[in-house]
């Protein structure tokens, strides 16, 4: 496959309470053999997929936000995650997890995958998108 | 134009489904081609063959079926979300040990990957749901 579009999968709900989140990050996972240019985009409670220290034993759902820390191997190395959605709900990115690529273009330096941006950042990054997928 | 489409909330408890079978047959008679539609999240139980609804209500499932019966419309539906909520053809009970399936005429079961495809394939992306 040659053309190479821009995908963009845009989070916006919380990772439990509703399956959007865990059926959007299979998608991404699905999606990583592509070898698209891809993106997530988390914003309104969508900032709450990436916090650390998520413990779902009690709801007897399964904990699915380890995988985001894989997503570095699959070449999924763009994160966006939106300041003002944090900040709306008491979060800093000292909540979220860390979740680091492998630069290969960089002698396989260690990087942060977590972008925090603005709103009108986060506007201008999906208006740069060939193809957007909401969840 | 080469338009896909996504329907990733459930029949009759939200009208994406509906939503989108308007879409799609208008986009047509506008000469567009919609050679996709893929079903997801929810979206799936559009594709259940044993859904009965009132004689007097339209019948969604059967809408599909026929407007991609006759306009050759490629209607997958996700595994991984169908299997989830209870919905297998043929194919998939066997394997699975099931003594029943469900799939309706015109829909197939296939992978996530002919939703990232059909990205790729179709100049608009067009999602309903919430």
């Amino acid at each position: 496959m040659s053309e190479v579009k821009k995908f963009l999968y845009v989070n916006r709900k919380a990772p439990y309470g509703t399956i959007y989140a865990l059926e959007s990050l299979e998608v991404v996972l699905i999606g990583a053999a592509f070898d698209q240019d891809v993106s997530l985009a988390f914003l309104d409670d969508g900032v709450f997929q990436l916090t650390r220290n998520q413990n779902t034993e009690t709801i007897g759902v399964k904990n699915f936000s380890p995988t985001f820390r894989a997503l570095g191997d699959y070449d999924v190395t763009k994160l966006y995650v939106e300041r003002e959605s944090l900040a709306e709900r008491g979060l800093s990115e000292s909540d979220l997890q860390e979740i680091t690529y492998e630069d290969e273009d960089d002698d396989w330096a260690e990087k942060p995958s977590i972008r925090i941006v603005s709103r009108a950042e986060m506007a201008d990054i999906m208006a740069d998108q060939d193809v957007v997928l909401s969840f | 134009m080469k338009i896909g489409i996504v329907v990733s909330e459930g029949p009759y408890t939200h009208q994406a489904a509906d939503t989108a079978y308007h879409f799609v047959k208008s986009a047509l008679a506008k000469g567009h081609e919609v050679p996709r539609v893929f079903f997801y999240h929810d979206g799936v139980n559009v594709s259940t063959r044993l859904s009965v609804p009132p004689q007097d209500e339209r019948h969604i499932q059967k809408n599909w079926t026929a407007l991609a019966g006759e306009h050759g419309i490629d209607l997958v539906v996700c595994i991984a979300a169908a299997q989830r909520r209870g919905l297998l053809d043929q194919n998939e009970a066997e394997r699975q040990g099931k003594d029943a399936n469900n799939i309706a005429e015109g829909f197939r079961i296939s992978g996530l990957g002919q939703l990232i495809e059909m990205g790729i394939q179709t100049d608009r992306l067009v999602t309903f749901g919430d």
